[in-house]
């Protein structure tokens, strides 16, 4: 028996995701490469490493809609989505992280040591970047399968990876911080809901034998 | 608004009150069509032969006082700028200043000075020669730009006002108005931007009031119609559009400095040796050349210590950065 709408899910709603995953990246490639016309502007470089930290910080928010979508509209194919979301984020931040190493500072690594030890925000991000890498690697069935329970108490170190890329993206940069406060206010949304979410089950829980001797 | 003539401008020469108006008429006209034009006889030629594209200025080159490096393109000066009163993002004072009207143009002359007053930019403009310079841009985001402005020196313009023997600083403000300046409707900095530098430093050959680049009329974006070009400092300390420039005891608490005194000073020079707190300054990433990935040494000064290190003598520079 199939649940319903798993054929919709998984034979149209996940490849058109997977699509619109890889989009940003097509652009930037096409971009970087000159064709299409697609223009990165004056200074390419620092567009591509943008791009790719803010492609990556918005696939982690995304990821994160995914569980408050699935209680919202009780329809549970949506965690179909999930892991490929979370990989794409994992995907975007490791691109930016390489991109920085290998192009920006062209490999220099007085320089890349010394960003990492010397700048806030770097170190976050770089923080968040080390506490991503465990929940890539157990991305598979199998991973979850084995770690069971442990599985989830391990990938809700997504919530602060998130928060890291956030006070990543605050403190980079020079004076508008608008942009970035919108990610804070996102992410705030989103760990609220969890949190009320989880209050609400913790005091049916109380209540429920009660609820059941009356 | 007073509107005083300075000492130097003959009475024959000011522009008649109808002169004015018919002009006032053709320019807006011309910012309808996205023209601009610095000059009357420029207003004449670009009238003669209206194609649709920045009005070329008369000046002549000074090679003494500019690189020979390879200059960036046209696109590339016109499409990425740091010019907040229009938006923060790179292509954002391109897109948004395009109906920012730069006629009519008053600059206030304030302060320690014998003269002083509110002049019309033509005012301001008329006595001096315009003449080209090829300097390099060093932006404090660590990249830069070879640039060929057309202007005039700073000093030229401040001898004509006598500042008095108070004056130690010029403090120069750039115009507020957040109906045509859509990033001063949020407060991202304390508007209007001031800068300012010592009367000496404004004072020296290198400083240059720009009306041009590429031997056209400053595109808005960059500051039109009349912006500072300081090429020893950090690009924020060139402030675009001004409308007032004053004479002042006190040295100006200049808005980046107010905003982040940790991270920027009032005296901004370029400085390999003095990293921003969030980034290296020791190499700059020269936009358009090498390859992608390329990187030059950043000099000091910009490049430029023969002629103005001697400003500097016995000032702490790590600490005055
Ligand atoms: C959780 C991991 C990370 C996330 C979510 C993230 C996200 C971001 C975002 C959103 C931006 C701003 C983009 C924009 O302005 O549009 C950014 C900028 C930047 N990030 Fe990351 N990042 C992460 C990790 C890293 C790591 C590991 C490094 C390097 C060690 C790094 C280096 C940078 C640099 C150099 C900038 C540009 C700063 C500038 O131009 O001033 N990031 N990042």
């Amino acid at each position: 028996m199939t649940a319903p709408g798993e054929g919709l899910a998984r034979f149209v709603l996940k490849p058109l995701v997977l699509a619109g995953c890889l989009a940003p990246f097509a652009w930037l490639a096409a971009g970087a490469a000159g064709l299409g016309g697609v223009s990165l502007g004056a200074n390419p470089v620092e567009e591509i490493l943008h791009s790719l930290g803010r492609w990556g910080l918005n696939f982690l928010l995304i990821t994160l809609c995914i569980t408050p979508l699935r209680q919202l509209t009780g329809w549970v194919q949506w965690m179909r989505l999930r892991r490929m979301l979370g990989l794409t984020a994992f995907f975007y931040i490791l691109g930016h992280f390489l991109f920085y190493v290998l192009v920006d500072q062209a490999g220099d690594l007085g320089v890349i040591v010394e960003d990492v030890l010397k700048r806030p925000y770097i170190t976050l991000g770089f923080t968040g970047l080390l506490l991503l890498l465990p929940l890539a690697l157990t991305s598979t069935k199998g991973a979850m399968r084995r770690l069971g329970r442990r599985w989830q108490r391990l990938h809700r170190l997504v919530y602060v990876v998130a928060a890291l890329g956030c006070i990543h993206f605050y403190w980079q940069v020079k004076a508008d911080v608008r942009e970035p406060l919108l990610y804070v206010g996102a992410l705030a949304l989103l760990l609220g809901w969890r949190w009320w979410k989880h209050r609400d089950r913790l005091s049916h829980a109380a209540r429920a034998p009660f609820e059941r001797a009356a | 608004m007073i509107i005083r003539q300075s000492q130097d401008v003959r009475p024959s020469e000011i522009t008649s009150e109808g002169v004015y108006r018919s002009r006032r008429a053709f320019l807006a006209w011309i910012a309808g069509t996205g023209l601009m034009a610095a000059a009357p006889d420029v207003l004449a030629r670009a009238l003669a032969s209206a194609p649709p594209a920045p009005s070329p200025l008369r000046y002549t080159p000074n090679p003494r006082l500019s690189t020979t490096e390879r200059q960036n393109s046209w696109e590339e000066v016109t499409t990425y700028n740091n010019f907040y009163e229009f938006g923060t993002g790179k292509a954002d004072p391109a897109d948004n200043s395009r109906g920012f009207r730069t006629r009519p143009w008053n600059v206030a002359i304030e302060g320690e000075a014998e003269v002083t007053g509110s002049f019309t930019l033509e005012d301001i403009l008329r006595p001096h020669p315009l003449e080209e310079r090829i300097y390099r841009l060093r932006c404090v985001e660590a990249w830069s730009m070879v640039i060929p402005w057309i202007g005039f020196p700073l000093g030229d313009l401040i001898k004509r006002f006598k500042p008095t023997s108070r004056a130690r600083y010029v403090e120069f403000t750039t115009l507020l108005d957040p109906q045509q300046m859509p990033g001063q409707r949020y407060p991202v900095l304390d508007w209007p931007y001031v800068e300012g530098l010592r009367l000496d430093e404004a004072m020296h050959p290198l400083a240059l009031l720009a009306v041009g680049l590429y031997g056209k009329v400053l595109p808005n974006q960059n500051g039109a119609p009349l912006r500072l070009v300081v090429p020893w400092k950090y690009g924020f300390k060139s402030i675009k559009s001004i409308v007032r420039i004053r004479f002042t005891a006190d040295r100006p608490r200049t808005s980046w400095e107010k905003a982040l005194p940790r991270e920027y000073g009032f005296y901004a020079n370029v400085n390999p040796g003095v990293d921003h707190p969030r980034w290296s300054q020791k190499r700059e990433r020269r936009i358009g050349s090498g390859a992608f990935w390329d990187r030059q040494p950043t000099q000091m000064f910009n490049g430029y210590a023969d002629q103005v290190a001697s400003l500097y003598g016995g000032l702490d520079l790590a600490r005055n950065f």
